[in-house]
């Protein structure tokens, strides 16, 4: 059951942000933003359109820099720790990130090129999403949903500690929102962390949940 | 490390060869430039084999900085960009995969099919050798230089035009001791001096472009 996070990594890791602010042409978007989060625990980021949910994601996994504050794991910035800290971390954002002329299989070998074979094998992962049967489509043939569920795929395949996710959903339909919805329960209770962005309502464990409003 | 390092220019290899035409149209407009001269200043052979090398060279030039402009590109728009900076490699380690795959699909066939069009031009069979040699060494240079500045400019809206403004000087150095080496070389002279400089020019980029790469990517993703 509990494969979808590194075995060999049993530390009780945290993440967290420390007085994080971001300014976007002279307008303030967020400022003095705090969290901690621990394994095992989600933190669901709301707010309107534009209201700089992406932004702080992408402060979060290090591509944006804070314009103030900093962002922590195990109580070190990440801009220190580099791959140390990526090590840990998936992101899947508004761009798939994966290869429209590569198949399924490919994408997902990739990210196992890159990141070992801690997580789930590329045949389970795909099963996982309900693409089995896809392994050898070209990603170019896959429908929107399905390239959105291969992405989520890779998260298996990588088998890191921190989910960081923007707007997972989009383009699922019913269905496959309840698959992943799983996948994120079953991430969250082997001790795994989750941080996403949903206009959905997601279905989870409230007791493990921190929301954060931005609007 | 490695296995990340040869997984991406394996990945590269494979995404060039279902996309044939990226693959064929810089060695053809390689081809197309170098047979447009003989045309356009007349079968003067002598004339032909003076300018010959620099013409093989600046059309290699433009070869390699029409095709680098690519690389990074369709990268940054399905966002596996993102996921190699966010990935738990070096971005320069996978940088230089990339930019050695692109030298694999550009510069190596550019590198033999020049003999053959230094035959056509009319060049001795010694300059004919030292072109090849030149070019041996000085086409992975022109993919190190050239990434840098497709790294700066993927971001841009008209990035072709500023790269090309960018890089073209960068490569003059090189074009000087390359077309230098295949004249002394006509003219029965040593060339090691000249090889011996753009081989060091081919290991100051190898070690300065991946991580000036990895840098420019860091900033045209954020």
């Amino acid at each position: 059951m509990n494969l979808s996070t590194s075995n060999s990594d049993t530390r009780h890791h945290t993440f967290a942000a420390c007085d994080l602010c971001c300014e976007r042409d002279d307008r303030t978007l967020f400022s003095q933003l705090n969290f901690k989060l621990h394994p095992g625990e989600t933190l669901l980021l709301q707010g309107r359109n534009g209201s700089g949910k992406t932004t702080l994601l992408r402060q979060l996994c290090g591509l944006r820099l804070p314009d103030d504050g900093r962002v922590m794991w195990d109580d070190t910035d990440i801009n220190t720790l580099g791959t140390d800290f990526y090590r840990h971390m998936g992101y899947v954002g508004h761009r798939n990130g994966t290869k429209q002329d590569l198949t399924a299989l490919e994408n997902l070998a990739l990210a196992q090129a890159f990141y070992g074979a801690n997580g789930h094998s590329l045949d389970a992962a795909l099963e996982k999403v309900g693409l089995y049967g896809y392994e050898d489509s070209l990603t170019r043939t896959l429908s929107a949903g399905q390239q959105r569920r291969l992405a989520l795929a890779r998260l298996l395949v990588m088998g890191t500690r921190l989910w960081i996710l923007d707007e997972p959903f989009t383009s699922l339909d019913v269905h496959s929102i309840e698959t992943i919805e799983g996948l994120f329960e079953s991430h969250t209770a082997a001790g795994g962390m989750l941080e996403v962005t949903s206009h959905h309502a997601i279905n989870m464990n409230e007791s493990a949940v921190q929301r954060i409003d931005l609007s | 490390m490695s296995r990340a390092f040869f997984f991406m220019i394996r990945r590269d290899l494979k995404l060039a060869a279902r996309n044939k035409a990226s693959l064929a149209n810089p060695l053809l407009f390689f081809i197309l430039v170098t047979s447009l001269f003989p045309l356009g200043i007349g079968a003067n052979s002598n004339l032909l084999a003076t300018a010959g090398p620099g013409i093989i060279w600046i059309a290699a030039l433009l070869a390699a900085l029409l095709s680098i402009e690519n690389v990074f590109r369709s990268d940054l728009e399905d966002g596996t960009l993102e996921q190699y900076i966010l990935g738990p490699h070096p971005v320069s380690i996978l940088a230089l995969a990339k930019i050695m795959a692109h030298w694999l699909t550009t510069g190596l066939p550019l590198l033999c099919i020049s003999p053959l069009l230094g035959i056509y031009l009319g060049l001795p069979e010694d300059g004919i050798k030292v072109l090849f040699l030149t070019l041996l060494a000085g086409t992975p240079i022109l993919s190190l230089i050239g990434a840098v500045g497709a790294a700066l400019t993927i971001g841009l809206r008209d990035g072709g035009m500023i790269l090309s403004l960018l890089i073209l000087p960068l490569y003059i150095p090189l074009l000087i001791f390359a077309t230098s080496a295949v004249d002394s070389a006509v003219a029965g002279l040593s060339v090691t001096s000249h090889l011996s400089l753009i081989t060091a020019l081919l290991a100051l980029s190898t070690s300065l472009a991946p991580f000036a790469t990895a840098a420019a990517l860091r900033v045209s993703v954020n």
